[in-house]
Order: C-alpha cells, then sequence, then structure tokens
C-alpha cells in the first residue's frame, strides 16, 4: 500500500476504516434514509473509496482498492480525496 | 452419488441458489417434510465447495440472545439423529466446548450466557480455572504469562461433525426424492414482474419459477444486486488451518476470544484451527502468511509443546457479515424471494435448523416462529439481534 504520507509500506502497518460514504442530514433525512445510512453497505465486490489508517504516523487517507482482488489503483490524503471523489463507476 | 441432469426444465415450483448445507437441507426438508418436488437446486462450482467445505465444523448453542439460543438449541437437537436419518456417517462426536475467559469482563458475559441458557434449558455452565486445569491438564494456564485463564464457559453439548458429509447426506436425501441439483451452472440473473419473482437466468438456460431461495453465503450481495434488495451484509475472508495428523490429546473443543484462536482435533488426529476474520473487505479466498504466523503463536501461548507440529494446509471462504452477528432470513420484500444468508463465520452447526425453517418459510409463504427475531427488516426498526459476544471469534 502507498501512504500518500510516507510511502509503500507493509499492509500490516495499515487499518481498514470502512467505505467513503456521505451520510445524509439527519435532521432532513427521513427515518427510512437514516437507517439506509447506518446499517446498509454496498456489499458487492467493486472498485471502492475507502478510508485507511498508517498506524505507525496515525495518517488517514483514501485509497481506491478493488474488493475482488485486493488491488490498490490509488491513494489520496483525504484533502484531495474530498476535492476529487467520484464514484468508482464514472472511472476509466 | 447424484444424479446428474442433461438439461434444466423449463420451470420449477422452487429454484435454490446454492448447494451448500443450507440450500441442500431447505430441498430436503421441502421435499420430505412439505411434498414440494419439483424443485432445482443451482450451483455454480461443485456441491458444497463453499462455506460448508471450508469451515472449522464447530456446533453449540451456547449463544446469548434468547432468539439465538432457542434456535441453535434446536439445531443441536436436529443434529442427533441426523447420520441415521441420512444412513451416512457424519463423524457427529459431541466433545464438550470450552470458551476461555482471560480477563473480568469475559467471565462476566460467561456468566450472562450460562444464565440465558440454562433459562432455555442448554447445558452450560461457568467454571473456574482449577475446572478448566483439571479438564485440560495440558493447558498452559498462563498462557506464556500474558494471558492467564480466570475461568471459561463450559457447553457439554459442543460437538464437531465432518462438513462433507453433511453436504453429501442432505444432498443424497433431496436426489432420491426427486430434487435436481445441478452443478457448474450458475445464476446469472433474477426476473422480477411488479414485484414477484416470475424466473431465474442461468448459464444453461433460462427458468420459470414464483419461488427463489437465496443460500449462497459469501456470494450474498453479489446475487441480491439482482433483485435490488440492499442488507447491511458485507464480506471478509475467514482463514482457516490444519496440522499434520497427531496422537489424540485433545478431546474438547477449546475457543478463545482474547488469542483468536479455536481448535479442535478431528478423529484422524488433525488440529482444526482458526482465528478472527481478516481485517477488510474482499471477495478472494487466497491464503496470507500473516494468518498462519498469528494463529501458530496464539496457539503455542496455550499449548508451547506444539512448537513441532507442522501445518499440513491453510485455506478460506467468504463469509458474509451482519452488524449484530446474527443471521438474516425469511421473506423479504421481493415476492416469492426469500434470505437465508448473513451466516458468516458461525452457519455451519445452524444447517439442519435452517433447512427446516426454511422449508418451512419457502412452503408456506410466512416466516417460521423460530426466525422472527432474523429478518431482514430488523435494521430498519433498530432492532438488532446482538449476538456479537457469543459469535465473534468464537463459530
Ligand atoms: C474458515 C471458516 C470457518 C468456519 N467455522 C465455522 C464453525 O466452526 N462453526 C459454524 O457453525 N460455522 C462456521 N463457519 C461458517 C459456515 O461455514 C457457513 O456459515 C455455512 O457453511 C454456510 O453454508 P451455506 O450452505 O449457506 O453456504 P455455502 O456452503 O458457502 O454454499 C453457498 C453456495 O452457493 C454457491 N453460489 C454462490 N453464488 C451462486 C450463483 N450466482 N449461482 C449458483 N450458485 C452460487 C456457491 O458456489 C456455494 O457453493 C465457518 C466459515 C469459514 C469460512
Amino acid at each position: 500500500m502507498v501512504c500518500p504520507l510516507n510511502g509503500p509500506r507493509p499492509v500490516l502497518e495499515f487499518a481498514y476504516g470502512g467505505e467513503v460514504r456521505t451520510m445524509p442530514d439527519p435532521a432532513s433525512c427521513s427515518d427510512a434514509q437514516w437507517s439506509d445510512y447506518v446499517f446498509n453497505r454496498s456489499g458487492s465486490p467493486a472498485a471502492k473509496f475507502e478510508w485507511w489508517c498508517h498506524i505507525a504516523s496515525g495518517f488517514w487517507f483514501v485509497a481506491l482498492r478493488d474488493t475482488l482482488n485486493d488491488k490498490v489503483i490509488a491513494t489520496y490524503p483525504a484533502q484531495a480525496a474530498r476535492e476529487r471523489l467520484e464514484p468508482p463507476e464514472s472511472l476509466p | 452419488m447424484f444424479t446428474a441432469h442433461e438439461s434444466l426444465r423449463p420451470s420449477y415450483d422452487v429454484v435454490i441458489i446454492g448447494a451448500g448445507g443450507h440450500g441442500l437441507a431447505a430441498a430436503y426438508y421441502l421435499a420430505r417434510d412439505h411434498g414440494v418436488r419439483n424443485i432445482a437446486v443451482i450451483e455454480k462450482g461443485y456441491l458444497g465447495g463453499g462455506n460448508t467445505g471450508r469451515n472449522t465444523t464447530i456446533i453449540r448453542s451456547n449463544y446469548l440472545t434468547p432468539e439465538g439460543v432457542k434456535f441453535y438449541d434446536e439445531s443441536v437437537r436436529l443434529w442427533q439423529d441426523l447420520s441415521e436419518d441420512f444412513d451416512l456417517n457424519l463423524f457427529y462426536s459431541t466433545r464438550g466446548h470450552f470458551t476461555l475467559a482471560h480477563t473480568d469482563a469475559a467471565m462476566r458475559t460467561m456468566r450472562w450466557r450460562a444464565e440465558v441458557n440454562k433459562h432455555f434449558g442448554v447445558k452450560s455452565e461457568a467454571v473456574d480455572a482449577a475446572f478448566v486445569k483439571r479438564a485440560l491438564p495440558m493447558i498452559d494456564m498462563q498462557c506464556g504469562g500474558h494471558a492467564p485463564i480466570l475461568g471459561a464457559l463450559f457447553h457439554e453439548p459442543g460437538a464437531i461433525a465432518r462438513h462433507d458429509a453433511v453436504a453429501w447426506g442432505y444432498g443424497r436425501g433431496a436426489d432420491r426424492r426427486g430434487v435436481e441439483i445441478h452443478q457448474r451452472t450458475e445464476v446469472t440473473g433474477i426476473r422480477v414482474q411488479s414485484g414477484r419473482v416470475v424466473g431465474v437466468d442461468t448459464t444453461r438456460g433460462a427458468i420459470s419459477t414464483p419461488r427463489v431461495l437465496c443460500a449462497v453465503a459469501g456470494f450474498t450481495p453479489r446475487v441480491l444486486d439482482m433483485v435490488g434488495l440492499h442488507t447491511p451484509i458485507y464480506v471478509h475472508p475467514l482463514q482457516a488451518m490444519v496440522s499434520e495428523p497427531v496422537k489424540p490429546w485433545l478431546d474438547p473443543v477449546i475457543v478463545s476470544g482474547s488469542l483468536h484462536v479455536y481448535v479442535s482435533q478431528t478423529a484422524r488426529g488433525e488440529l482444526v484451527m482458526g482465528a478472527s476474520l481478516d481485517p477488510y473487505e474482499l471477495h478472494s479466498t487466497r491464503s496470507t502468511l500473516d494468518f498462519a504466523e498469528g494463529l501458530s503463536a496464539h496457539m503455542l501461548d496455550m499449548f508451547p509443546f506444539l512448537s513441532e507440529v507442522k501445518v499440513n494446509r491453510q485455506w478460506a471462504g467468504l463469509a458474509d457479515m451482519t452488524p449484530d452477528f446474527a443471521p438474516i432470513m425469511g421473506v423479504t420484500p421481493v415476492e416469492g424471494f426469500f434470505l437465508d444468508a448473513g451466516w458468516g463465520t458461525w452457519g455451519f452447526k445452524a444447517t439442519p435448523v435452517c433447512g427446516k425453517t426454511m422449508s418451512y418459510t419457502v412452503a408456506t409463504g410466512r416466516n417460521h416462529p423460530l426466525i422472527e427475531g432474523f429478518s431482514i427488516d430488523r435494521f430498519a426498526r433498530y432492532q438488532m439481534t446482538g449476538e456479537k459476544g457469543a459469535a465473534s471469534v468464537g463459530h
């Protein structure tokens, strides 16, 4: 895994933080939207944007990883990811 | 052992996706108890080649929630005469099951589980360190000095069984009653019209059917995409390994949540060992050295004399996990589409009771009373069936 801060490091040094997801506005969304956000997941394999943490340096970042074959396609610092994230479907 | 069918029929009363233990058990009881025989079981690989043939075969009913305890207790009851029922030796072997506690918090959970279990008539006792030492004289009670054993939950009915034989027994029993099992046939689509199931597409052609039972374990999210259902199920690999055969020395099944180990010795003398889930989502059954190293280290904490014993084989399955460690079973918002999933790391022991309850549910269109706590809509109601304290690591 290539950490945007520390470069390539053994995958053992990283912790997985789950898929990057957008929280609906709790004040205005319906109960159904909220429970969908809290519980439901995109369980099928795909290229997904995920939170990862380099444990030794405590650095959180985003990786685009194919969950079918464990290939990391790209990694981004969280800030850059926030600006550039697009749904994986729209990738080449 | 099974009839090979040249082609698929154009229609069936029920199509079951997945010839693992769960799908085959449902087919067996539908044919035997409900008179439904025009059934196809569709399997993309080979019969029993999924998690059924990859698990560490621990059977127990010492769960935490009333829903879970009643359900698994019924399964343990069904296991008892299954070998005779099938006329096939399942090597069902009652061993007793220890869940070791290394912390006060773990001891407290053991007492809680023991009380819930006893309330429902399941044999479980919280026992102290002296009891553990008497039962397991070979264990290092200090676990290398860093995780001393304070006591355990002792569950007398804990057992192991020959996993492949379970799939063969249910499969042969279903086959003899006219159920068609189609191996190497993949379901590629499910046809839904006005909210109800009308058919299934496969790699060997289309079938029309009003009822589909999905029992595909780690492939559940992919099949649910075919009918547009969303669930909390997420998939992580679960690995296991087995040692070379050694002379029998370990009678009970041993589980340690703190050390992330469970181990039993088969009739052949091999030690079958497992640990926690892999730490991130992946849909691949590759093996890792991390796993073998970590598990071996924890095995040696408990049993240092095993240091010369070799590991023979290592493998993985895809565990369909849920946030509350309880399954998702029964009717769904798509009429005629029934689900038996979310079995994660703990569904082998439930094979008989899943077959019983899902066959009832498919035959009647209503959830069997034993599975009401496992329904797909519990999340939208924020009503979890919290089984994590009894299901994580301890399969
Ligand atoms: C390493 C490991 C250890 C475990 N240890 C234990 C244990 O000690 N005790 C316990 O109780 N449980 C344990 N489990 C869990 C248990 O193995 C499973 O919950 C259980 O076997 C699930 O059975 P199943 O019949 O539902 O699924 P499976 O046996 O996985 O069968 C599903 C079948 O569906 C097929 N399929 C998938 N998609 C399609 C498709 N589109 N078309 C056609 N066919 C398809 C697959 O090929 C597969 O054969 C363990 C699991 C693993 C991986």
